[in-house]
């Protein structure tokens, strides 16, 4: 399926994308974050926080050991509570693949796996290609890939575009998300120019960061980038994911997240086939504001396993 | 796939309900009748006429208020020029002092008058929380610190007070109103009388307790309640210096002829009919925001209202678009839930003349545009709409609508922009959306308004200078010029 | 029987004791105050350094409530300031002085640059206007005689600017001024952005005046051979200098640490 638009000259096209208004985007977002959602409707998007969620562990010091843990997680969050469903994804290192694999057959819960010298990006394309490869083939279903910056912010798009492509490519039918890492792009019109790129080169995803830096996902740029979205959609009629990643840690900053896009993308994307959150340790304030909802009484995090 | 299709269809039907958010309002006292502030307290009036607030949202009685009479008004203007003597020879920094406190005591009681204010007048309360109060507050503050400064606002000046000030004000922005006229009389030395307007008295009945808490010296403000009637006494008054009035062209029209030859100094600031324009390179999502915030922040019922949108025909198309799915995400509904964007209609005479318009609209041509909108069946409400196909000459074109109702219009040129949106005997604040710095600079220079807003609309500061040319008014209320209609400069 | 406070430095909102663990005895009294050492200074400007950004970048009317929050919570203390000072009707002017001076200030933040910033009409098309920017770190020494007041008319006008400061407490009654910190500490005020560190003035001057991260000096503190030293090693980084008379209060007293950015850009369409 060719979903990459093929485009020549795309350095005038790019810096002919429309700018955005800092400010603007930013009261946009601040007026989003005030929703109150409360009770029915918070159980509700919380419950599709979970469902949305792309549970994350992507440290140098994963092991087997701890690969088993967090599918256990992903799979059965709350143990003893079958009301609470399992999450999206388990999203690893390569050398993780296999183990992940193993721990989470039979569930619903994919394994995503990153590429592409994450988090940096700052390697070879042809090693890039290989590696994606390579994980697809270790039994990965879903490939979180990063931009090359170092081209995007010196202007070669044509490269980022081309790279783009050739992971896609690799990915076979496993689904591309694309990192634009926002936090190294410096500005809301730097996004939205990374986001219509990645778009055109054929992500299914566009995600905010790897998580690696600050600042990860901000509402603002979430904003942006479902904009950019949203106009994508309307050009060409493919709808493409969204996923906020990297700093939400809190129930109630997953539901701004929420908010954001039911407001800005519409009830078509309130589903994990087109919206995500990375997170680590959102589940457990998660599930903590769950039980605070149905009982009435604030949580302690001693009742909810750490894995 | 996380889910099979058919599990994914089902979520994505569910729509993202937001249940009801209220504001808690059981913090908040409303006493069932009020007198009038008089002398440093509430004091029985001379008249015996009552009338009702009620909420707008739901049509239940709030309060009854007084209507003051004749003897009424004049007991408040002769507490309020007896006060004068004493108020103007205190030391300036015991007058910035009492404004201080002012300022602090708006802040400590912040949630209790934004929930007074969305009951008595319908604007939703993420409005009054967020926008009215803190800026009212802020007023107060700002003005504070010129009370002891007089001498370095006008160089080379020695100013002096006037005396007693008039003040009438409208029931759109109850308390911020209050504020943007008490702040600058007080700080410049001046006592006040003001009166409310009919359908909004309580947010000013609460600032009341707030000077007695303040030990405000008796007489300094004082709050006379009343209809169009009071508020005529009030501007009359022989003894009243100065006059300050914020309502509708015609109000202001009527009291400019009252007032003329009596040597009294006026500030009016009235209507207007302000052009929201968005060339073809804005920032477009923002431009929405912009024109969404520009007319239906408060149902509409703001001065400076970006109501006539001037779009640039190049992008009219997709701006359109654009807006219209917006409209759909503004939720109606109760004020006092926290979700709500907009609010109720301030009276059932608002509403009809609202009415009455839009019917003029779709008779002379224009096409209505208006989302799919569950009115509430009590209370006064009106979805906000959109005309388009609509010429310079009609009403809705022309005339101050002040309702959640758009009326849009193209350009192809920044001349042709110009000229429309100067073309209207109104003048009080106009918007440009470009990304282009030198022209926000050119059309800001061209646009006959007193406040330009570029890339931003609806933006108020204390610090900012706030008034209209033309049929929108004169004088200016905030900033260093906020303080000159207070003053007499020698 | 008291419980006797010890007096420490007050550097990027903590309360320390001087890194080099020297104290003096004031005016040859019972109290043991901190000498501070010319790391404490380094410590500070640092501080205050990273402090900047944040202070400079708050809007005007927060540092207004800030200054204005402090004079609440100075006005709080007036009984303990007023014994501090030493008792009697004239400690309580002095105190009273100093929380009027607070209040002036606070009222200033907000409108500083419509009384010395401006619209300028340059002859072409062009929108030309200049406003007054903080100047960063400005280093004060505190004035001997009214050890509170004269301090607090030294530190209010260059934070109402959006400056930092890092300020040197009366060598002889430096009481007033670590106890003030106590005040500052419960206003609001950001760590870094007021500095007070007690010593020896023949010591920690030159460090002061030499430092090449601090952009100003208040000198209303200063005897006339003390100018002189500090314009000369000021020199190094060219630091602006400032004297001006230990009472006057005016919005230019403001302006005098402050930076005037002009801006042009072109009108057209």
């Amino acid at each position: 399926m060719a979903t990459a638009l093929s485009l020549s000259h795309l350095g005038s096209l790019m810096r002919g994308v429309r700018s955005v208004d800092e400010v603007g985007a930013d009261e946009r977002a601040a007026s989003l974050a005030k929703r109150s959602i409360k009770k029915s409707s918070k159980l509700w998007a919380l419950d599709l926080a979970i469902r949305c969620m792309d549970l994350t562990t992507l440290e140098g010091q994963d092991t087997p050991g701890k690969i088993a843990a967090i599918c256990a997680k992903a799979i059965r969050p709350k143990p003893g509570d079958a009301s609470i469903p399992s999450v999206a994804s388990v999203c690893v290192y390569p050398l993780r693949i296999a183990d992940c694999v193993e721990h989470l057959r039979g569930s619903t819960v994919l394994t995503c796996s990153v590429a592409t010298a994450f988090p940096s990006g700052q390697s070879f394309t042809s090693i890039k290609v290989a590696e994606t490869e390579q994980a697809v083939h270790a039994g990965a279903q879903e490939i979180d890939m990063v931009i090359d910056r170092g081209a995007f912010l010196s202007g070669d798009y044509q490269r980022v575009y081309d790279e783009i492509v050739a992971v896609k490519e690799a990915c076979g039918d496993a689904h591309l998300k694309v990192i634009l890492e926002t936090g190294e792009l410096g500005t809301y019109d730097a996004v939205r120019r990374a986001s219509i790129l990645a778009m055109a080169a054929g992500a299914d995803f566009i995600k905010t960061s790897t998580g690696k830096i600050q600042p990860a996902a901000t509402l603002p740029v979430a904003l942006v980038m479902m904009e950019a979205i949203r106009d994508f959609v309307r050009e060409t009629g493919r709808p493409v994911g969204f996923k906020a990643a990297g700093g939400i840690r809190t129930a109630k900053q997953a539901i701004s997240y929420l908010v954001t896009t039911y407001e800005t993308l519409g009830a078509d994307w309130m589903t994990p086939d087109r919206l995500r959150l990375g997170a680590s340790t959102l589940l457990n304030d998660v599930l903590m504001q769950i039980d605070k909802e149905r009982t009435g009484a604030y949580q302690s995090p001693d009742y909810f396993t750490v894995d | 796939m996380a889910i099979t299709k058919k599990e994914s269809q089902a979520l994505a039907k569910q729509t993202f309900e937001y249940a009801p958010a209220p504001e808690a309002i059981d913090h908040v006292k409303i006493q069932p009748r009020y007198g009038l502030f008089i002398g440093g307290k509430f004091v029985t009036a001379h008249s015996k006429k009552r009338f009702p607030t009620i909420n707008p949202a739901t049509e239940q009685k709030l309060a009854e208020v007084v209507e003051a009479d004749e003897v009424d008004v004049d007991r408040a203007v002769k507490a309020a020029s007896k006060a004068f003597d004493s108020w103007a020879r205190l030391s300036p920094s015991r007058r910035a002092r009492y404004l201080f406190r002012i300022s602090r005591l708006l802040q400590e009681r912040s949630r209790e008058l934004a929930v007074v204010e969305t009951m008595d007048g319908g604007k939703p309360i993420k409005e009054s929380r967020d926008v009215d109060i803190p800026l009212s507050a802020a007023h107060f503050f700002y003005y504070a610190g010129w009370a002891d400064k007089l001498e370095w606002a006008f160089p080379n000046r020695k100013p002096r007070p006037l005396g007693v000030a008039g003040q009438v004000i409208p029931w759109n922005f109850p308390l911020l109103m209050l504020a943007w006229k008490i702040a600058p009389a007080l700080a410049a030395g001046n006592t006040v009388v003001l009166k409310p307007a009919e359908t909004t008295p309580l947010s000013a009945m609460v600032f009341a307790e707030i000077c007695m808490q303040a030990d405000l010296p008796p007489g300094v403000v004082n709050i006379v309640t009343g209809a169009g009637k009071t508020g005529s006494l009030v501007v009359t008054h022989p003894d009243v210096k100065k006059v300050a009035f914020t309502g509708s062209t015609e109000v202001g029209k009527l009291i400019q002829r009252a007032v003329a030859g009596t040597g009294k100094k006026l500030t009016l600031e009235l209507g207007g009919k302000a052009a929201n324009i968005v060339f073809e390179d804005a920032p477009l999502d923002q431009a929405v925001e912009g024109i969404v915030n520009g007319i239906y922040f408060n149902q509409g019922h703001v001065c400076c209202a970006g109501s006539r949108l001037l779009v640039q025909e190049s992008i009219a198309e997709p701006l359109l678009e654009k807006l219209k799915r917006r409209l759909s995400t503004l939720r109606l509904g109760d004020p006092l839930d926290k979700n709500t964007d907009i609010g109720a209609i301030n009276s059932r005479a608002q509403l009809e003349k609202i009415q009455e318009l839009v019917e003029s609209g779709i008779e002379e041509g224009a096409e209505l545009y208006q989302p799919e909108c569950v009115l509430p069946a009590r209370g006064f409400w009106f979805p906000p709409s959109l005309f388009t196909n609509v010429a310079q000459s009609y009403r809705i074109a022309r005339e101050e609508i002040f309702g959640p109702v758009l009326s849009v219009l193209t350009f192809r040129t920044p001349d042709e922009a110009v000229a429309k949106a100067n073309n209207t005997p109104y003048g009080l604040s106009a918007g440009v959306w470009t990304d282009k710095g030198s022209r926000i600079l050119w059309m800001a220079e061209r646009m006959r308004a007193g406040v330009v807003w570029a890339n931003t609309f609806n933006r108020f500061d204390p610090t900012s200078p706030f008034g209209g040319y033309k049929e929108s008014g004169f004088g200016r209320e905030g900033g260093v010029h906020g303080l000159l209609p207070y003053l007499e400069l020698n | 029987m008291d419980v006797r406070k010890t007096y420490k430095l007050f550097v990027n909102g903590e309360f320390v004791r001087s890194e080099s663990g020297r104290a003096y005895r004031p005016d040859g009294g019972m109290v043991n105050v901190p000498r501070g050492s010319r790391k404490d200074l380094r410590d500070a400007v640092r501080a205050g350094r990273t402090a900047l950004p944040g202070w400079a970048g708050r809007t005007a009317m927060n540092r207004g409530q800030i200054l204005y929050r402090a004079a609440e919570m100075l006005d709080g203390r007036a009984a303990q300031f007023v014994e501090l000072l030493g008792g009697g009707a004239r400690s309580r002017r002095e105190l009273d002085s100093a929380v009027e001076t607070l209040i002036w200030y606070a009222g200033w933040t907000d409108k500083l640059s419509q009384v010395t910033g401006t619209v300028n009409p340059v002859a072409g098309p062009y929108f030309n206007f200049t406003i007054p920017e903080p100047m960063g770190i400005v280093g004060i020494i505190a004035p001997e005689n009214a050890p509170l007041a004269g301090l607090v008319r030294r530190l209010a006008p260059a934070l109402c600017g959006g400056n930092v400061v890092v300020a040197l407490a009366a060598e002889s009654h430096p009481l007033a001024a670590l106890t003030l910190a106590e005040v500052l500490a419960t206003s609001d005020v950001p760590a870094g952005v007021v500095n007070i560190i007690s010593g020896q003035r023949k010591e920690l001057l030159p460090w002061l005046a030499s430092h090449m991260d601090v952009n100003a000096i208040d000198a209303a503190g200063c005897t006339g051979d003390e100018i002189k030293a500090i314009e000369e090693s000021a020199a190094g980084n060219v630091k602006r200098v400032i004297k001006v008379a230990d009472n006057e209060q005016s919005p230019y007293l403001i302006a005098a640490f402050m930076e005037m950015k002009t801006v042009w850009h072109p009108i057209g369409v």
